[in-house]
């Protein structure tokens, strides 16, 4: 007996093993293709057929107009006319500017509610009363003190994107494991020392998912506000409603989901960057 | 029952001399707490305890769970506040937490997102911020060396034993260079084979940095191979020292052959004794409160 017959020589008692080409990933991405294709069918078929509301493209139509608009994403012909990549830079453009601001204001106030139960305790209500509004609100408003369609798309992002970023942050650092401050403070670190060494780091996780909640709610804001702004995604649907023409609809829902996954994608990495083997 | 130390005669060489020591935790009493029901009583951890320790000696505290121990020894680290009475490290009564004293802690304590060499860096760096880099690194080197984990610098604790990560714990509080090393409980979340293997080291350790150690144990035999003095303490609440033990065994010490000295049954029955006699109260008490 050589040593490579051990392996045989261990019987097999079911479970585990699994056929190479059928493993639980393959198997979920037939699920997945076969599903798309049904549904595709589904819709042709049905669209043919007169199912749907009449008008209603079909599956094919739609997916050509989809490679029409992918292929050919920047030209300019005035705001009506406008590839879908420019349309796309600029929701892209406002949601960058109103989430950056929103990022640099939340996450040091977090950070100050997290580390004063004062602060905490004291802004608090502002928080809670000003989360729950839906941000359309702020749409009237922000158009009458701002008097310009481009800051206030900025300003609604900002508005709405702020909080889960703050909560999380202010949630993240209030709950710093007790062990690390006392690491500190036996050491004798600085109070701003034991903040930007300790605190921070270890609220980072906390911080992240903030962050990405908050982006997550951007971008479904600006497509909301951009149908009464001027420019971008939004009002590519708008203005493609106003011409009743449904295929340029579906292949913009198509194309903002799209860009939303990858945001949130983005975020996950940076997720799993800042762990280090803690449970999040 | 004898107590530690008779009040009022201190020793004049004690490194560290805890004097009338009494912890209370003071319960919620204000109209706020009375009207959401939230009021609560006091709590006195520590009656009065008293205890003298001298330079380069490795004292052991054992006492069954919820005596106290660990806020006594929060105290002497400056992590938790004194009720009443005083402690004096060289001759200064302690005010609050400083790198003189060194505190390695049960779950380690170490920073997830720092690598094991940050984190004897980030302890360094924060007591000796003028020390150059080479000089940071050099200690780092050799603490690291210290305690066995040379190869393991650029890891992180979550790629790290429970053992290994102690050993980061260990390093740490070493490097800084702390008059006193506290440790609470330090191989409590350990297996039994581990826990081996780091007292082993510790007492390599111990032999050749000779620094005054004050550690906290449950087993009586990690205290009799390790220490010099041991300081068992009676059941909370209101804990007090009830004796004080002198190991006389001699050093280096081996644990294959300590138990061969005449004097370990004697010391270990007695220690066994006593830590029955005080959590079979802990648990009647529980019984009946």
């Amino acid at each position: 007996m050589t040593v490579s017959d051990t392996n045989t020589s261990i019987p097999y008692y079911g479970g585990e093993k699994e056929s190479l080409f059928f493993t639980e990933g393959v198997r979920a991405f037939l699920l997945f293709v076969g599903s798309l294709i049904a549904f595709l069918l589904f819709w042709e078929i049905g669209a043919r057929a007169e199912w749907f509301a009449s008008g209603m493209p079909t599956a094919s139509e739609t997916l050509k107009e989809l490679w029409w608009w992918v292929t050919n994403p920047f030209f300019n012909n005035g705001p009506n006319d406008l590839g879908i990549g420019w349309n796309l830079l600029i929701s892209l453009r406002r949601v960058a500017i109103g989430y950056f601001l929103a990022s640099i204001v939340a996450v040091p106030l977090g950070i100050l509610m997290g580390i004063s139960s004062v602060a905490r305790k004291g802004f608090n209500p502002y928080v809670q009363l000003l989360k729950p509004i839906s941000p359309l609100a702020w749409l009237p408003l922000g158009l009458y003190v701002f008097r310009d369609s481009e800051v206030t798309g900025v300003f609604i992002i900002f508005i709405s994107s702020i909080w889960p970023t703050l909560i999380n942050t202010a949630f993240g650092v209030a709950n710093v494991d007790q062990e690390y401050l006392d690491v500190a403070q036996t050491l004798g670190a600085s109070r701003l020392r034991t903040i930007f060494k300790v605190i921070i780091p270890a609220a980072l996780p906390n911080i992240v998912s903030g962050l990405r909640i908050s982006m997550g709610i951007a971008w479904l804001v600006i497509v909301a506000a951009e149908m009464l702004l001027g420019t971008g995604l939004g009002y590519f649907i708008w203005n493609e409603w106003n011409n009743l023409y449904i295929p340029n609809i579906l292949v913009a829902i198509f194309i903002i989901g799209l860009v939303g996954l990858i945001l949130d994608s983005i975020f996950a990495a940076v997720e799993r960057f800042v762990v280090f083997g803690r449970n999040s | 029952m004898n107590s530690a130390t008779p009040v009022d005669t201190y020793s004049p060489t004690a490194q560290l001399s805890i004097r009338n020591v009494a912890k209370v935790f003071w319960g919620k009493k204000d109209l706020f707490s009375k009207l959401s029901g939230k009021k609560s009583k006091d709590f006195v951890a520590i009656e009065n305890i008293s205890l003298d320790i001298e330079p380069n000696t490795f004292v052991t505290i054992i006492g069954p769970s919820g005596c106290g121990k660990s806020t006594l020894l929060n105290m002497i680290a400056g992590l938790s506040d004194i009720t009443a009475g005083e402690i004096l490290f060289n001759n200064h009564p302690i005010s609050g937490p400083g790198p003189d004293r060194g505190m390695v802690f049960q779950n380690y304590a170490l920073m997830p997102w720092m690598t094991v060499e940050d984190n004897i860096r980030f302890a360094v760096e924060t007591v000796y911020p003028k020390w150059s880099a080479k000089q940071v690194n050099r200690t780092i080197t050799e603490h690291i060396q210290l305690v066995g984990l040379t190869g393991a610098e650029k890891k992180h604790p979550h790629e790290l034993s429970g053992g290994m990560r102690q050993r980061v714990g260990i390093a740490r509080a070493l490097a800084f260079s702390p008059q006193i090393l506290l440790m609470d409980e330090p191989f409590g979340a350990l297996d039994a084979l581990t826990r081996g293997f780091l007292q082993d080291e510790i007492e390599r350790i111990w032999e050749q940095q000779r620094k005054t150690v004050i550690m906290i144990t449950h087993s009586i035999e990690e205290a009799l191979l390790l220490s010099d003095r041991i300081v068992m303490m009676t059941r909370g609440p209101a804990a007090r020292v009830d004796e004080v033990l002198d190991v006389p065994f001699p050093r280096p010490r081996n644990r294959e052959i300590i138990d061969q000295h005449p004097a370990y049954h004697d010391l270990k029955a007695e220690m066994e004794s006593h830590l029955f006699r005080e959590t079979r109260a802990v648990e009647e008490a529980r019984i009946s409160g």
